[in-house]
């Protein structure tokens, strides 16, 4: 349904706001595919271009190369009508609640709104359709919210009012960028798992951005983790967290880990330094500065493409699915095919 | 319990914090019973919104205008810091033997003074030391949590998120305090950076001896620290227990409720959440707080339950460990009881 093919999104930086002066490379070269009723989870830290790429799926930004692919539309050359009529079929779940819902707008103008910009003419069409989603999304009793402003509602209510208003116009994509990292612990699940019911109800294609690798195991089918605007591994969640196979990823599932009193007793090993300037990346592997497998000579010059992960218990590919950008895998690929022979 | 021996660093005893607001007295926190250990680190766990951040403040005497009720014992080193002058508070108490590090670093940070400079201001307060011995060892304190020396120079917002925490950590250390205040130092941050940002506070433990009180709604992070656990809800503490246990049985059901709210990486169990929300703290309810989002209420729960003592040393405020717990602290006074007297 979703095509993302070879992306790229570039930031013009202006020196003195006139004369050229390099780029951010904030998505550089991204590919994936994403089908309808598939959750699909997009992994990294801050700075590694996962909201840009969500910005650019949204067409809040122009792709500067590549080509995004929806149901046969591609979404960079859209403008005027065929834009707001595609941005009608794309949902929008903002990180911060209150941030993005309006102060002065009461939630039944919050909710209305979308539905009369895209012609909706019929006053009891539309609170029929107002109705109906906070049913959904469990915005009970609606009479009592409906006049009430964002402020007066626990940020998990003011969470499901953007959920609201993300499924009010019955979109066959969703983008949720972080949605439950600014709530509690207590009501995180709650919304994730609402999120997850709709996603199946609806057969929805979802994007969740996070950077919470333990949320993702119980919202999406398959995970990409990014880092410096490129994708380093895609897989099945499962075999990702059973068989994670590039270095980064190893170290983000090093780092997040489940609440055990052994914690305190061991330091974990996180890999040194911070994510490079995507203005000038490093060259070959973007993560070969901070890797501790690095191979001299190799990784620091030619950038890995990604490969089919070797499966830990035999000689299968993992379901074909497991793909890591790292020159380890081939390595290990040739290991094996010389103790074949 | 004897009040005057002990080998605890900190001992907080019903410590009671309101504020005044429009339609009367939010009971922020109400009557806070926990211990700190020397070279421990005593992990404050809660909801937003339990007084978590208001114990910090009322620990540290960083009080607003508008405090309603402010009493109770705080002993470090068994001398009661809650009947110094105020003066007297700020003196020798804050930041001298007790210091903070603040929840959102870029906020805490002044942001038209170079990071060098405020973190060599502490120091520098009582007039002991010059500037130039001052920056030394601010610049040795950059050394220790990681800050390449040239950062004294800079201002907070050229420094990444995991820099700023890390200087915001370099000055509650600069006056070589007894204990530190943690209030969410990790929660704004990446994993990998707030993974390094728990392994210096481990190191700092480890070797420099230091104690910690880190206040988190974030479990999987607060076991990377934990000695004990204290868990708050509506403004009180209604568990205490040593880390162990506390990660593998929890005993009030509002710990259980929050354990299992925790979505795990490995392992089939499937996170729950706890239904409903947490009890307004101008009228809480008169019973048990937690009363009407618990699992196990029974007729008990309408009385407020007093603290159990179980046999293994631990804490709960429960009734259902009435049974199996070796002595029980008396119940607090009543709201009408204490309004009485003041």
């Amino acid at each position: 349904m979703l095509k993302v093919d070879d992306l790229h999104v570039w930031y013009e930086l202006k020196r003195f706001g006139l004369g050229h002066a390099g780029y951010v490379r904030a998505v550089d070269g991204v590919s994936f595919e994403l089908n309808a009723g598939e959750a699909m989870a997009c992994v990294g830290e801050s700075g590694c271009g996962k909201s840009s790429l969500m910005k650019t799926i949204l067409r809040l930004n122009k792709p500067t190369k590549g080509t995004i692919d929806f149901k046969g539309i591609n979404v960079g050359e859209l403008d005027g009508l065929d834009l707001r009529d595609y941005r009608s079929k794309v949902g929008f779940i903002q990180q911060d609640p209150f941030g993005a819902l309006a102060p002065f707008m009461t939630i039944q103008q919050i909710l209305e709104e979308p539905l009369i910009i895209n012609g909706f003419t019929n006053a009891a069409e539309r609170q029929s359709k107002i109705e109906t989603i906070m049913e959904e999304v469990k915005l009970t009793p609606v009479e009592e919210i409906l006049p009430k402003f964002p402020h007066m509602l626990s940020g998990g209510q003011q969470q499901r009012v953007v959920i609201a208003r993300a499924m009010i116009l019955e979109p066959d994509l969703l983008v949720a960028d972080e949605p439950v990292s600014m709530l509690d612990a207590s009501v995180r699940v709650e919304i994730l798992k609402l999120l997850r019911n709709l996603q199946e109800k609806h057969n929805l294609a979802v994007i969740y951005i996070t950077h919470d690798l333990s949320t993702v195991r119980y919202f999406s089918e398959y995970i990409f983790v990014m880092y410096a605007g490129q994708i380093v591994e895609f897989a099945p969640i499962k075999s990702l967290l059973e068989n994670p196979t590039h270095p980064y990823t190893q170290a983000l599932l090093e780092a997040s880990g489940d609440p055990d009193a052994k914690n305190a007793l061991e330091y974990k090993e996180i890999p040194p330094g911070e994510p490079p300037s995507l203005v000038n990346p490093p060259s070959g592997c973007r993560f070969h500065p901070r890797c501790k497998f690095a191979i001299k000579g190799k990784c620091d010059v030619d950038m890995p493409k990604p490969m089919p992960v070797v499966d830990g218990s035999n000689m299968a590919i993992t379901g074909n699915k497991h793909v890591a950008a790292c020159w380890l895998v081939e390595e290990e690929w040739k290991e094996r095919a010389g103790l074949t022979n | 319990m004897n009040n005057n021996e002990t080998t605890d660093l900190l001992r907080v005893r019903d410590l009671k914090l309101h504020f005044r607001v429009k339609s009367g007295a939010v009971q922020a926190v109400d009557g806070v019973n926990f211990d700190l250990p020397k070279n421990q680190a005593t992990v404050i766990l809660g909801e937003s919104g339990c007084g978590k951040s208001s114990l910090a403040k009322a620990i540290l005497r960083l009080l607003p205008k508008n405090v309603d009720h402010y009493s109770g014992e705080v002993f470090l080193n068994n001398q009661d810091i809650m009947k110094l002058s105020d003066e007297q508070f700020r003196k020798d108490i804050r930041w001298q033997r007790i210091a903070m590090v603040p929840q959102a670093a870029l906020n805490s940070l002044n942001p038209v003074m170079r990071v060098g400079d405020q973190v060599a201001e502490p120091i520098l307060l009582d007039g002991k030391l010059t500037k130039k011995e001052a920056m030394e060892l601010a610049l040795e304190k950059f050394d220790q949590v990681g800050v390449p020396a040239d950062f004294l120079y800079r201002y907070a917002f050229e420094l990444s998120g995991g820099m700023r925490q890390r200087v915001a950590i370099a000055m509650s250390l600069i006056t070589e305090p007894e204990m530190v205040l943690l209030d969410e130092p990790t929660s704004a941050l990446d994993v990998l950076t707030q993974a390094n940002i728990m392994n210096l506070l481990k190191r700092f433990k480890a070797e420099k001896k230091a104690s910690f009180i880190l206040i988190t709604h974030d479990i999987a992070t607060s076991s990377e620290l934990a000695d004990n656990v204290a868990v708050m809800y509506a403004g009180q503490v209604v568990e205490v227990s040593d880390a162990h246990n506390f990660f593998t049985e929890p005993l009030h059901p509002y710990s259980k409720a929050l354990m299992d709210s925790v979505p795990r990486l490995y392992g089939e169990m499937q996170p729950d959440f706890i239904s409903g929300q947490p009890p307004s703290l101008l009228k809480p309810p008169t019973g048990c707080r937690f009363a009407d989002r618990c699992p196990a209420r029974f007729e008990r729960c309408s009385d407020e339950p007093p603290v159990f003592n179980m046999s293994d040393g631990r804490k709960v405020k429960c009734w259902l460990h009435e049974s199996d717990s070796v002595s029980a602290e008396s119940n607090p006074d009543t709201w009408e009881e204490m309004y009485a007297k003041s």
